[in-house]
């Protein structure tokens, strides 16, 4: 344990954290609007999957990064349009439907990856970025300001969901049709566009949560996200629908997560209880979510579909 | 009449648009979708032998998805499925670890007990724990299934470990070879075709008779539909809501037991993940219960036709070429048809013209003639 509590150890657990937080935290504010305009989609661990994929192989084949992580927003806006029109204008259940994207992204990037790559091959990273003075500061550098784009985003997106949900009119009409639709369709807020939108900005982040994932691994296999994004919506029950709880929850997660790897590493938790350890992650969210979920509310309408009928 | 005929056909219709995404997806590929067809259907109704192997396959989806039923009509949402399977796999593994000597007429009935229990506990606690406090069943049960994976392959690789792996020093993640007195018998000889099989759909038609021939799954259903009336008719509401998913995950864990004592290996093995030991049972059987219409009897044939697919897929793969991996993109989309057919149904009945707006009323006029139902049974 005494292997642990050295600065370079602890520095470099934290900067694991923030790492492996940041497709968490993509994720999870996207899920946080919809959420917030009554649309639950469990179906971002499938577009995750399928944007990752894409992403990988668009870097496996031309080189170039960003166009990786266009395509990866690309696939998250495909996907957005159809669990928006299933949704918003089939009124399905949510919670199944999501089950159905699930299972459709995680056979079909199965598919894709075994028929055009074959076997895993490593591609290149996404490079961190530097910020000049900031990056130097001893301990805290590091972990915190040599990180990618993609980190960046995903913080920078923390205090900008939280002025877009309760700053904006856009924000202010989420969350009246996440509340009470009828009452906002009575005041002329178009509940069927408001949460097309919203689920349009969710599966975009879930696209970009999938990109930062592989992006970061620098390598694809199938079920690459062993499931993250159902943590990713987990984590918002456990944010009570705020981007900053959010952002803690997915710090957390990170933390967990990587404390337990170092662990492992460190033989400090054993090899044959390591599968045991890998438990902790969920164990710790249901925890969570037994202390929470008396103590918050989540919006009124939650899954329930629109009609004015 | 009309719109009765096509609301029936909706489901069949989806399926076909699925279907036809199926083949666009072939032709992508660049194999001949008609090829792909005539595999499919060759590898999974091709001779006697895959038939047996088609029900087989079918047989964990029935038991999921005669599950997923009476969690639904109690409106709860199990996605658990795979740790209930993994439970009950486990349970009743170890049961046969301990007991291998019983006779088989004793044993064989034991591992299935002991995988419904396996399966009702790892159902109960998100039961419980949406009933007294209030944590949303689908998170917690995909938090099981993330769970359950990792305990599989604690015990797989350490205190379940086959002896001989660890003297070999090989190491596979697998028990020892269980006894044999729990093998499930084969009632076709020289095929698969077990007594797990039957077990699926008899537990199917008990599944359709508890929910609708007696009290307990009256009260179940009550609860479904409208949890305050239930409860003003002095149903204990939170009783009921556990017991949905344990029932329900009972079911699966029957799954798993039969999983691994209907197996050749008559071993519980992992590859690591759940899907390795599972084959996505746990999600397939959602699929299979969403296209039988949430009807424990419509289970089987969807159950079936899902098997059916399933072992096709990999005759595709032998002879096309092509990941048998489509089947699950297949399922997601057929998954996504169903789910939105309902509102398709009714907009094919107001585009159609003729008797639009009966069929919408005809539907709630249903609705409310099984509310009273409900509520007059409650009040006898």
């Amino acid at each position: 344990m005494s292997d642990f509590f050295t600065s370079s150890v602890l520095v470099a657990t934290f900067a694991s954290a923030i790492r492996l937080a940041t497709p968490y935290l993509l994720a999870s504010l996207g899920e946080t609007i919809g959420q917030r305009s009554g649309v639950l989609n469990l179906g971002v661990d499938g577009v995750m999957l399928l944007s990752a994929f894409f992403s990988y192989w668009t870097v496996l084949e031309t080189g170039n990064l960003w166009l990786a992580v266009v395509v990866a927003l690309a696939v998250g806006i495909i996907m957005g349009v159809l669990y928006g029109v299933i949704t918003v204008f089939f009124e399905a259940t949510q919670g199944i439907s999501g089950i159905g994207i699930f299972i459709f992204g995680l056979g079909f990037s199965d598919l894709m990856f075994r028929q055009q790559v074959g076997t895993p091959k490593p591609v290149q990273r996404l490079p961190s970025v530097e910020i000049p003075a900031l990056a130097d500061i001893p301990y805290i550098g590091e972990p915190l300001f040599q990180r990618s784009l993609l980190t960046y985003l995903a913080f920078a997106l923390v205090p900008l969901t939280f002025l877009l949900l309760n700053k904006t009119t856009f924000g202010l009409n989420i969350r009246s049709v996440g509340e009470n639709p009828q009452a906002a369709d009575s005041l002329g807020v178009s509940v069927e566009r408001t949460r097309f939108a919203a689920i349009m900005i969710g599966n975009s982040l879930a696209g970009l949560a999938g990109a930062a994932l592989v992006l970061q691994l620098g390598i694809f296999q199938p079920n690459l996200t062993q499931g993250m994004g159902f943590i990713a919506v987990a984590l918002v029950y456990f944010g009570a629908w705020r981007p900053l709880g959010v952002m803690g929850g997915a710090l957390l997660y990170g933390l967990v997560n990587a404390t337990v790897l170092q662990w492992k590493s460190l033989g400090i938790i054993p090899v044959s209880i390591s599968d045991l350890a890998g438990m902790a992650p969920a164990i710790v969210t249901i925890g969570a979510l037994i202390l929470l979920a008396r103590r918050v509310n989540a919006p009124s309408a939650l899954t329930k579909p629109f009609s004015r009928h | 009449m009309f719109n009765k005929l096509l609301g029936g056909l909706v489901p069949f219709l989806a399926a076909l648009v699925a279907f036809a995404f199926g083949a666009i997806m072939l032709v992508a590929l660049g194999a001949n979708p008609l090829e792909g067809l005539e595999a499919i259907f060759d590898g999974s109704v091709g001779s006697g032998e895959r038939i047996a192997a088609t029900a087989v396959k079918a047989t964990p989806l029935i038991l999921v998805g005669a599950g997923i039923t009476i969690a639904f009509r109690t409106n709860v949402v199990n996605i658990g499925g795979e740790s209930q399977i993994i439970g009950g796999a486990l349970l009743s593994t170890i049961v046969a670890l301990g007991f291998p000597g019983l006779p088989a007429f004793i044993l064989v009935p034991l591992v299935i007990i002991a995988g419904a229990i396996g399966g009702g506990i790892l159902g109960a606690i998100p039961g419980a724990l949406k009933a007294y406090a209030s944590v949303n069943e689908i998170l917690s049960t995909i938090m099981l299934n993330l769970m359950m994976v990792q305990f599989m392959n604690y015990l797989l690789r350490g205190p379940l470990i086959d002896p001989y792996e660890l003297e070999a020093g090989t190491r596979i993640p697998q028990t020892e070879r269980l006894s044999d007195n729990a093998a499930l018998p084969t009632i076709i000889e020289g095929t698969r075709f077990h007594l797990g099989v039957l077990i699926a759909v008899a537990a199917a038609i008990v599944a359709y008779i508890i929910l609708w021939r007696t009290p307990v799954g009256f009260r179940l259903r009550a609860v479904g539909h409208s949890p305050k009336a239930a409860r003003a008719a002095g149903i204990n509401v939170k009783r009921n809501i556990t017991l949905a998913l344990a029932i329900s995950g009972s079911l699966a864990g029957i799954a798993g037991a039969i999983l691994v004592f209907g197996s050749e290996g008559q071993r519980m093995v992992t590859d690591g993940s759940a899907a390795g030991f599972t084959s996505s049972a746990g999600f397939n059987g959602i699929v299979a219960a969403l296209f039988g219409g949430l009807h424990p009897l419509w289970t089987i044939p969807s159950a079936f036709l899902f098997g059916a697919l399933l072992t096709g897929a990999t005759q595709l793969q032998r002879v096309l070429q092509v990941p048998s991996s489509l089947a699950v993109a297949l399922n997601g989309i057929i998954v996504i048809f169903v789910i939105s057919s309902s509102r398709v149904r009714s907009w094919l009945q107001t585009t159609l013209g003729n008797t639009n707006l009966f069929g919408e009323e005809e539907e709630e006029e249903e609705e409310e003639a099984e509310e009273e139902e409900v509520e007059e049974e409650a009040s006898t």
